[in-house]
């Protein structure tokens, strides 16, 4: 197939020395967004362990760990994506190498004001859009830039047909801009204050919008790129149906824009949005499980190499987590089913099978591809990937059966009636107590995920800077 | 590794797949649809979200409390949206109407319950209850599992600083009037004196300047204009149906 990616080419032409960049950057962030992931878990299953201190409550790390997961280690794995593989797909360097770097150390610089605002309490408020308003522009100049040296490659290109990758990676370019601009409009009081233009229902419908596609078009559409540049490579197979990538394409991201009041069913907003919002989530299903469909089956006849090939082993399962999640979330959204699971732990649970399968397994088998590739090193540790593997898979399937199940308590519980029509349970902290033993086990299932992520970290670290003079083609070769 | 044959749409959308600029605008005009359908309606007064007379905007101690509120993340682990279900009216009181909404900038609805819902906690409990809560959260609710905020008993608001945001707020849209901007530093002077005299008769000294004392006078404030407004009939479907209403 003529337009999927193409190596051998003067790979010397491109700059990898950003796309190494970027991959440092994933590889410190995650390591920094689960280490907090896994100390509010604990602050949850303890609660002596938020330290007395402001800084370390719950209230003001929750943000910490979801903008580090999303913005810092998710955002930095489109990006060395995206730098590594529109050079080779549009056989052209990047328009401009200042404008990476702008962008690489611009978008660093965004993290680390959010790692000190957050813990200090500096935040707007809305869900994955916490930062406060200067940042909110630096945000604004640091997309700008990313863009312009964006479509200025694509303007630049050797070859005249766009990849499917590249739609992704346009959709993501451009959404994300709307997004943010339309939901961080608001008036400063001071310099680390402000209020949003919107009021009441009609803010929670532009956050949820917003919110809804920041899990759309950031940790969906640019991973689906991804998925289409590097699954093929990887496994040596041209994409399944050309066909079915236009049609899933064009639908997943017309539909994806219109899910977001589904975050605020029997809510206050007005029944139509709310109709509006169930019924494209569950249109939303067929596009999702099309692009899914799309990756699974682009493996026939590469399957024997999934027992064998960690890398392989990732992108699978993280592509039957999208699958999963994909088809939960619609579930989700159907107002009875709503109505039970709104507000309970199953929504955490839900987030992470898509955040820890999806996001992370599909972005942890490219790591293993792409690092040896790019520092022309083997794995110092080929098997600690496969440890890896298995370590994150045990532990997203305990994260997601102790939320599911402390999220049914919960929402069962909040609504049981005892036989004289009275609440059963009108002690709230009664309910509460209930869940203790699932949030010990969700710590459980996280510690083993972050240790698999400690254990690559490592292996990395160890490729990197480890012991030079080996041989690199062949080694490479054998490390996938 | 063959060109594949391309017939009816393939063809077409091959074509546009070489014009990057016009696949740009065609993918920014779809993911503009569905967004602009859903907002822009809400702006008008026919199809956006209900209005509830008889709800005005928060004091300016309120207003204060509201920001550390918000600081402190409590919308992380409290819901302020009662759903239409006859278990959350029994547990937390009536059903949450949009106009209820009309002045919160931003909206604090959250979207997970650790702990009870909080739109109907006004005049649930003493100011005393409140003080001590904060303090120590075992002490009024044995067995909670949220964290003490002991440093709200110890740090004081900046009246200034509370002027500065009515003005962005008026900016954004709440009718604050110039004169109730002006008068604030007195306006929460007296708000916060009524608060430490409920709080001397329950036998704790507390100076009016604290955090504390904003976040008693926010929390004290929630749900209560909905909930009068709701007893008069003044929303469009008349008096709740209460807990036989909307039930899944």
């Amino acid at each position: 197939m003529q337009h999927t990616a193409v190596s051998g080419v003067n790979e010397t032409q491109y700059d990898d020395a950003i796309t190494k960049l970027f991959v440092t950057a994933s590889v410190v962030w995650v390591v920094v967004g689960l280490l907090v992931g896994v100390w509010i878990a604990l602050e949850i299953a303890w609660w002596p362990a938020n330290l007395g201190l402001p800084w370390t409550t719950f209230g003001r790390l929750r943000p910490l760990h979801t903008n580090a997961v999303i913005f810092a280690f998710a955002g930095n794995v489109c990006f060395f994506g995206i730098y590594y593989s529109l050079q080779r797909l549009l056989k052209t360097r990047m328009y401009s190498d200042l404008l990476s770097r702008l962008h690489f150390w611009g978008w660093q610089l965004i993290i680390v004001a959010a790692a000190v605002t957050l813990p200090l309490g500096l935040t707007e408020s809305k869900e994955y859009a916490e930062l406060i308003w200067p940042i909110d522009v630096l945000i604004t100049v640091v997309w700008v830039i990313f863009a312009v040296n964006f479509f200025g490659t694509i303007a630049i290109r050797k070859v005249k047909h766009l990849y499917v990758a590249i739609w992704f990676y346009m959709s993501f370019v451009i959404t994300i801009a709307v997004l943010h601009i339309v939901n961080s409009l608001a008036i400063p009081a001071s310099l680390t204050r402000s209020y949003p233009i919107y009021g009441g229902m009609t803010d929670g419908l532009v956050q949820w919008w917003y919110g809804h596609n920041a899990v759309g078009f950031l940790l969906t559409t640019p991973f689906l790129g991804l998925m289409y540049y590097f699954l093929p490579r990887i496994a040596e197979r041209p994409v399944y149906s050309y066909r079915l990538s236009i049609v899933h394409f064009w639908a997943l991201v017309f539909l994806y824009i219109w899910a977001g009041p589904h975050h605020l069913l029997y809510s206050a907003l007005p029944e139509w949005a709310q109709t509006l919002g169930m019924v494209f989530s569950i249109m939303l299903l067929a596009p999702s499980w099309g692009g899914m469909l799309n990756g699974l089956l682009t493996l026939r006849g590469a399957w024997d190499r999934v027992r064998t090939d960690p890398v392989l082993k990732f992108l699978v399962v993280a592509v039957s987590f999208y699958g999963m999640s994909t088809f939960e979330g619609p579930m989700m959204s159907i107002r009875a089913v709503n109505s039970l699971s709104h507000f309970t732990n199953w929504t955490i649970g839900h987030v992470h099978s898509g955040a820890l399968g999806w996001v992370g397994m599909i972005s942890f088998g490219i790591l293993y591809w792409v690092v040896p590739r790019l520092w022309r090193r083997p794995l110092a540790y080929p098997q600690w990937a496969t440890t890896h593997f298995w370590l994150a898979t045990i532990g997203i399937v305990l994260y997601t059966v102790s939320m599911w199940a402390a999220g049914l308590t919960e929402g069962l519980e909040w609504r049981a009636f005892d036989d004289a029509g009275q609440l059963k349970y009108p002690n709230f902290v009664d309910i509460v107590h209930q869940l203790a033993p699932f949030y010990w086990l969700r710590l459980l299932g996280g510690l083993l995920y972050f240790t698999g992520v400690l254990m690559m970290a490592w292996n990395f670290l160890r490729t990197v800077h480890g012991p030079a003079g080996t041989p690199a083609p062949a080694a490479v070769a054998a490390a996938r | 590794m063959s060109e594949p044959t391309e017939r009816g749409y393939t063809a077409t959308h091959r074509t546009l797949e070489g014009k990057s600029a016009v696949f740009a605008v065609f993918v920014t005009v779809v993911i503009l649809i569905g967004g602009m359908v859903e907002i822009i309606p809400m702006f008008s007064a026919a199809t956006g979200p209900e209005v509830l007379p008889g709800v005005t905007p928060y004091t300016p101690l309120e207003v204060a409390g509201r920001d550390i509120y918000i600081r402190e993340g409590c919308y992380l682990c409290h819901s302020q949206m009662i759903r239409p279900m006859r278990a959350e009216v029994l547990r937390y009181g009536e059903w949450t109407r949009a106009g209820e909404y009309a002045y919160d900038h931003p909206f604090l609805l959250g979207s997970r319950r650790m702990g009870p819902d909080l739109q109907r906690v006004g005049g649930k409990y003493p100011d005393a209850w409140h003080y001590e809560h904060m303090r120590d959260p075992r002490s009024t609710s044995p067995g909670s599992v949220m964290p003490a905020y002991s440093w709200l008993h110890r740090q004081s608001y900046d009246p200034a600083e509370i002027q500065a945001s009515l003005r962005a707020l008026k900016t954004a849209g709440v009718p604050y009037t110039d004169a109730q901007i002006a008068d604030a530093p007195q306006a929460i002077a007296r708000q916060a004196q009524d608060i430490v005299g409920r709080l001397a008769q329950a036998g704790i000294s507390s100076q009016p300047d604290k955090e504390i004392v904003a976040v008693i006078a926010y929390l004290q404030r929630l749900g209560k204009d909905g909930r009068a407004a709701i007893a008069a009939g003044l929303t469009a479907g008349g008096a709740s149906p209460g807990v036989g209403g909307t039930s899944p």
